[in-house]
């Protein structure tokens, strides 16, 4: 799940990335960029979830 | 990107010297409040880990990091898409070779011998009292040659972050003096730290409920704050020099933006704590003081004065919650408060570089978002990575009875304080 969570922060930087580069100056860009954001603030919820769920475990 | 380093006379060369000559101060500060915030079983150990820090991180970024880092204008990989230019990573030879020692290239490099030892101190405060001295070097090394480079390359060596403004994404990112570069992903690289190698035995009890483990003398913290102010002085005011073209006049605002946002970070941290719990708090006040420094470093020759009190305050308002949320909901032990002061308050203020600079253009929000976004997406993930790797071959947490023993007395074989018997014993199980 942490690994997943690392993933998908990452994924959502490749996504912004892709943006900028891609679709320049277009007004889809801002878009895009705003779901890049997205996907990795999904990532870091399911990180902090993931450590939460391993804390509970050894508890 | 605004412009390259300013170093057009004998006085501005002459002030740059004198600006990094300084900035050792702000690892002296950042050094005494890890150790003042830690057990007193561990503070020569926390002392002396700051100094390999610094030593190893130097070493590691002079034979391996500025190569990929680089300066403005220097050699670089660069990917064409779309007819753009994307400088990715710099190309210039190991261990420093091809400076001209004394022209603009050579001092940032300087600086930036010093700078990487900042980033990576910021790791102890939340790795005090558990993390071993070899793995604490192993660990800068992998930061200072990889990590902070390949970010500080983008931010500040004409990469692709400062090249956002041919996407007429403002200025490109803006970070004058290492919100982001220094303090985020030296903050990143607390968290990581600290999720890999766990919360001190005894912080939290079977329920997860955390136990209250203060500092051992909040005389070193307080000292380290000011001793910090100084060093932070010099370190804005060759940032700006360096990565934002200011003249040596404008360093009087930079100056100005950086006192104010201390003094409102702490009054910011002051206030917040004694309305929550009746009293002002004297860590949480230090963590607000330092909070609006790390603040502040992105934009402080972007903006007014008044605004460096905004960007202060809410800074060291920030903190206290941040502190609370961490420890409290999701049970990372960070006995110094670094993820809080550094990643947190670094966040805050590139974010407040595109919300408040003089200076923006169309977009700037834009860009500041997609170095956010670099930080949390790339960064983190890299560093987390080489920190888990270097785990599972050299295992970063000291023994338990390495812990109970107290960090000084396993590691170094004599405690700090030899004359004083003052532990008492966190391991019985409540």
């Amino acid at each position: 799940m942490k690994l997943a969570g690392l993933l998908m922060l990452f994924a959502g930087w490749l996504l912004i990335v892709a943006a900028i580069a891609l679709l320049g100056t277009s007004p889809m860009r801002g878009a895009f960029i705003a779901a890049g954001a997205s996907v990795e603030v999904l990532g870091l919820g399911l990180l902090i979830r993931s450590h939460l769920v391993m804390r509970g475990n050894h508890e | 990107m605004i412009s390259g380093p300013a170093l057009s006379s004998n006085a501005n060369f002459v002030l740059s010297l004198l600006c990094i000559a300084l900035i050792p101060f702000v690892a002296l500060g950042l050094a005494l409040i890890n150790t003042g915030l830690g057990r007193s079983r561990s503070a020569a150990h926390t002392m002396l880990s700051s100094l390999c820090v610094l030593a190893v991180a130097a070493i590691a970024y002079m034979v391996f990091g500025f190569a990929s880092q680089g300066t403005i204008g220097g050699a670089a990989h660069i990917l064409v898409i779309h007819g753009n230019g994307w400088n990715w990573i710099a190309a210039q030879p190991l261990f420093l070779r091809g400076l001209t020692y004394g022209d603009g290239p050579s001092i940032v490099a300087c600086m930036q011998l010093l700078t990487v030892g900042l980033a990576a101190l910021i790791p102890l405060g939340s790795g005090s009292d558990r993390w071993r001295l070899g793995a604490i070097c192993a660990s800068t090394a992998l930061f200072a040659a990889i990590t902070y480079p390949i970010f500080a390359h983008w931010a500040w060596g004409g990469g692709w972050l400062q090249q956002l403004v041919n996407f007429r994404m403002g200025f490109g990112f803006i970070d004058c003096a290492g919100s982001g570069t220094i303090h985020v992903a030296g903050g990143l690289t607390a968290l990581s730290i600290a999720w890999i190698i766990g919360p001190r035995r005894g912080k939290f009890s079977h329920d997860g409920m955390p136990a209250a483990i203060p500092g051992h003398n909040s005389v070193l913290v307080l000292v380290g704050c000011l001793l910090a102010l100084v060093g932070w002085l010099a370190l804005n005011c060759a940032g700006s020099m360096f990565f934002a073209g200011a003249p040596a006049f404008h360093l009087v605002l930079v100056i100005i933006n950086t006192l104010l946002a201390a003094f409102s970070g702490l009054l910011g941290a002051l206030i917040t704590t004694r309305i929550r719990f009746g009293k002002p708090d004297t860590s949480l006040s230090a963590n607000g003081w330092i909070a609006g420094l790390v603040a502040i470093s992105a934009s402080c020759s972007y903006v007014v004065p008044a605004t460096a009190i905004i960007i202060g305050a809410i800074a060291g308002i920030l903190i206290p919650f941040a502190i609370d949320n961490f420890e409290f909901r999701m049970g990372i032990d960070d006995p110094g408060g670094s993820i809080s002061v550094h990643a947190v308050g670094g966040l805050w203020g590139l974010l407040a570089a595109g919300l408040f600079s003089r200076v923006t253009a169309s977009g700037q929000m834009l860009a500041q978002i997609v170095g956010i976004a670099t930080l949390i997406g790339f960064v983190f993930p890299l560093t987390y990575g080489l920190n888990w790797a270097l785990d599972r071959v050299y295992p970063q947490r000291v023994s338990h009875d390495g812990e109970r023993h107290g960090m000084d007395l396993h590691e170094l074989g004599a405690d700090a304080y030899p004359e004083f018997a003052i532990h008492t014993d966190e391991f019985i199980p409540r």
